[in-house]
């Protein structure tokens, strides 16, 4: 079973991000960038498939700029095997990486696709959904455990309320939430592995996707400072201001 | 904001200072490139935040105790030192045939510097392992590697460092522990040992303590002391860990700070006598230990960096956060309060703080790379320059961090007032924990006369020498860049009155006056940390000149100019301190010296 892991490079989740002086966006320029963290996650579940024997190879896919091949590294240095990276400089969106992505899964002929639920710079949660649609393949979101069957997959999901474990057939789309696994660190001497590993380059071009975006960004502000909250002595009195308020 | 270290200072001082990438030319770092550096410096960052970070208070509050039979601390440091070994850091610098990834030196001390920014005394155990495995490896025998050495790289035995004992720490010469041969190559230790960091816990298989002590037949003093492997367990032939060896922990010191590193009085040989095995030969053990004292001393010093170095990260962010205040020029009272970075005696301990720490980094790494060129270049000559080199810089980089980034952690708390003399914020414990390292590795006392008494002097001053002609040559190369005049021309002024003040006293000393040429030797090693900082100030501003003259990358710039604002301050401020004492190197001040003891 071959297995498919498309990776982002995103803003480290432990930078503070800020707005650039004009509201175009969020500064970039000298900030650390590391792999999507839902994406880790779903490299390491494919990564423990191989382990378990389940998987045979990890494909780890990005599109992104020339340097998201250290994601793609990273993502190797945890245990996948070969790397494609399309190349794309300017701002991706879900669609047009989702089109990519079922280009690369035509060539590629993975039985199972593992992606983040979302990628923490946009928080779109779209990608995953989106190729799943034009494949036409099953897909199994937000998921918390994923147990492969013979030519099915069960993925218990997190929804509102609980879990909910469904039965998909395959090849399917999986995206991952936070409690799948613990991904585990790129080790040293995997490092050094992951250096010898191939990574393709490709570009749009050469899958025939047109990437041009169908989102303008209008303006970009930093959310409203919060505001100094006040200490109720009892549920009584918290009603009675939430009622002040006009929240109640 | 970065919580440990600025990246961005980091991959300026390893790649635009340093040239790290250039090590890649050596043949046992061929593999490597800045991808694969960069690579393991992530992930020792995450390591380090993930696992390291969050338990450094919980383990300064909850320190460990001993109930009689064995030691118990919070479950985190097991964790993270599981994780830490899981990754891969215990064998980073040894050959891939050890399990490692022949990480460079200078690398690999980047690492290390992460992990005691972000905590110290977890640390602390893998450094100990990582020294003891360093010295085992160039002075045990090919069975005590297998046996010994292997496990420590894996991470399935810990090791210490046992040299000091109650009556002898400054004074090695005077340790009393004895080891009596029993044949088979066995001897049996007794003695007490004090101060052993790391000296019991449960958190590997077992401890390898690495012992000085006397053979019956040893000479008085330093040349009688050989150097002895005594594990926790007896560890047989084929390596498998058996019953408890004759060592005992007598009790838990109860420290300032590094508070989670279990530090022992460890009595050795009770009961029949602790048994051990003789390293290398007999009465050789202290050269063993100094062998490994450049690296290990450099590391306290680059330790020192990082705490100075966490603190000011902490005070920064908290300058720019904290509304406190109006400027003097703000008459109305109803104006919105400023942030304290805005106030100019904020900004005076801001400034004062990143030149120490980048200082201080600067001259560790700066240390750590020599390291790697003394080990890896074919050439005899070359290598006995830099073994030179590194002699008289070791004190410095041991001294000078441990003494000005502790300043740095006091000037954090004073950033934040009231609140950073609570344990409500970090800044108070890195002040603690960095409290010791001006102490251990040989005090700053003791580092002053290793400078001023012996590294300065020997061979006619040849180390002093090649320092100053390395300062010299940095001096040349900053002639002609105006933005760097101002450092330029104090630090040339400064290097000719020291080498001025260090014949002089040389031939005090010569002449016989010892005494008087050796009093003032922690003004001298002060005013040689300065000078040899200034020298570090210099070189980081000649690389941030140039890159601004070929025009930065868009956020880049403000990262220069900041390079060039401390470079002055150090020249304006920093300067002037060290002529401080060089006036009193030149006036042969015996006061101290001469006073009556009934006089104090
Ligand atoms: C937390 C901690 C961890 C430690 N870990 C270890 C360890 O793992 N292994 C180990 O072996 N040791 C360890 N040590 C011991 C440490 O190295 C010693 O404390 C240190 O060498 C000083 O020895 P001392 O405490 O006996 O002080 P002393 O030697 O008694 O010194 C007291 C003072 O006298 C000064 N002094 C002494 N002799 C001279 C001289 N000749 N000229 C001028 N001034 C002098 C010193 O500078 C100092 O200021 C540790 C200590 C501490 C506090």
């Amino acid at each position: 079973m071959k297995v498919l892991v498309p990776v982002k490079r995103v803003v480290d989740y432990n930078v503070k991000v800020r707005v650039k002086a004009d509201n175009s966006g969020v500064e970039l320029a000298n900030v650390k960038m590391s792999m999507n963290p839902f994406d880790e996650i779903a490299v390491e579940e494919a990564v423990r498939l191989k382990e378990a024997g389940t998987a045979t190879e990890v494909v780890v896919v990005s599109i992104g700029p020339k340097q998201a091949q250290e994601t793609i590294r990273t993502g190797l240095a945890m245990g996948g095997d070969r790397g494609i990276l399309v190349e794309y400089d300017a701002e991706t969106e879900p669609l047009a990486v989702a089109k990519l992505l079922k280009a690369i899964a035509a060539e590629e002929n993975p039985d199972l696709v593992v992606l983040g639920k979302q990628a923490i710079d946009d928080d779109c949660s779209q990608t995953g959904q989106m190729l799943a649609q034009l494949l036409g393949w099953s897909q199994g979101t937000f998921a918390s455990k994923v147990t492969p069957g013979d030519g099915t997959v069960d993925v218990t999901r997190e929804i509102d309320g609980g879990l909910e474990t469904i039965q998909l057939k395959m090849p399917a789309v999986v995206t991952a939430d936070l409690r799948l696994n613990e991904p585990r660190y790129a080790s040293l001497p995997n490092i050094m592995k992951a250096k010898k590993k191939e990574i393709a380059m490709k570009t749009p071009a050469d899958y025939g996707v047109d990437m041009t975006p169908r989102l303008s960004t209008e303006r970009v502000e930093e959310p409203p400072e919060r505001q100094a909250g006040v200490m109720v002595e009892s549920v009584s009195d918290l009603v009675a201001a939430l009622k002040e308020k006009g929240a109640l | 904001m970065d919580r440990i270290v600025n990246r961005r200072d980091l991959a300026f001082q390893l790649y635009e200072v340093l040239d790290a990438e250039a090590l890649t030319s050596y043949p046992r770092f061929a593999d490597h490139g800045r991808d694969t550096f960069d690579a393991v410096i992530d992930t020792a960052e995450r390591l380090a935040l993930d696992k390291f970070a969050p338990h450094a208070a919980k383990a300064d509050a909850e320190e460990p105790r001993f109930d009689g039979q064995r030691v118990h601390m919070i479950p985190e440091i097991g964790q993270a030192l599981d994780a830490y070994v899981a990754a891969g850091f215990m064998a980073a610098h040894r050959d891939e045939a050890d399990g490692g990834m022949a990480l460079p030196w200078t690398i690999a001390q980047a690492c290390a510097a992460l992990f005691t920014g972000a905590n110290a005394s977890t640390t602390a155990y893998p450094f100990l392992t990582i020294a003891a495995a360093n010295l085992l490896s160039v002075h045990g025998n090919r069975d005590q590697r297998s046996r010994y050495l292997q496990p420590m790289l894996e991470g399935r035995f810990f090791g210490t460092m046992c040299l000091s004992e109650p009556q002898a720490g400054s004074s090695l010469g005077d340790i009393r522990t004895r080891a009596e041969p029993m044949g088979a190559g066995r001897y049996r230790l007794k003695g007490a040992k004090m101060w052993i960091s790391g000296g019991d816990h449960e958190l590997s298989e077992t401890i390898v303590h690495l012992v000085l002590a006397r053979l019956p037949d040893a000479p008085p003093g330093v040349k009688g002391i050989s150097l002895f492997i005594v594990p926790k367990h007896h560890v047989d032939d084929a390596g498998q860990v058996g019953a408890r060896n004759d060592v005992a922990l007598a009790g838990l010191n109860h420290k300032m700070g590094y508070r989670g590193t279990t530090n022992c009085l460890l009595n050795f040989g009770e009961r029949d006598g602790a048994v051990g095995e003789l390293v290398g030969e007999p009465h050789k053990g202290l050269s063993y230990m100094f062998h490994m004292m450049n690296e290990a001393r450099v590391g306290v010093g680059l330790g020192a960096t990082m705490m100075g170095y966490a603190g000011y990260l902490y005070s920064l962010d908290y300058a720019r956060n904290r509304p406190q205040g109006r400027r003097p020029d703000q008459k109305d009272p109803a104006s919105p309060p400023v942030a304290i970075i805005e106030h100019a005696d904020v900004r005076r301990m801001l400034m004062q703080q990143k030149v120490y720490v980048e200082g201080a980094l600067a001259l560790t790494l700066h240390c750590a790379r020599l390291i790697d060129q003394r080990d890896q270049t074919e050439d005899a000559e070359a290598r006995a320059a830099l073994v030179r080199l590194l002699d008289i810089l070791t004190p410095i980089a041991k001294a000078w961090p441990s003494e000005y980034c502790l300043d740095a952690n006091r000037l954090a708390i004073q950033v934040l007032g009231g609140y950073g003399y609570t344990r409500d914020y970090p800044v108070e414990r890195l002040y603690r924990d960095n409290r010791l390292n001006p102490i251990h590795e040989g005090t700053n006392g003791i580092q002053g006369l290793d400078l001023l008494g012996r590294k300065a002097m020997i061979d006619g001053g040849a180390a002093f020498k090649a320092l100053m002609a390395e300062i010299e040559a940095t001096l040349a190369a900053a002639e002609a860049v105006h933005a760097v005049a101002p450092l330029r021309n104090a630090l040339a002024r400064l290097a000719r009155r020291a080498a001025l003040i260090t014949a002089d006293l040389g031939r005090l000393a010569a002449g016989g006056d010892v005494a008087t040429a050796l009093a003032n030797s922690t003004p001298y090693l002060d005013m040689m940390g300065h000078t040899v900082i200034g020298w570090m100030w210099l070189r980081q501003a000649l690389v941030a000149a140039a890159a601004l003259d070929a025009g930065p990358a868009a956020g880049d710039r403000a990262f220069y100019e900041g390079k060039l604002a401390a470079a002055r301050f150090f020249a304006a401020q920093e300067i002037p301190r060290a002529d401080a004492q060089a006036a009193i190197l030149e006036s042969h001040d015996r006061s101290a010296l001469d006073i009556d003891d009934a006089g104090f």
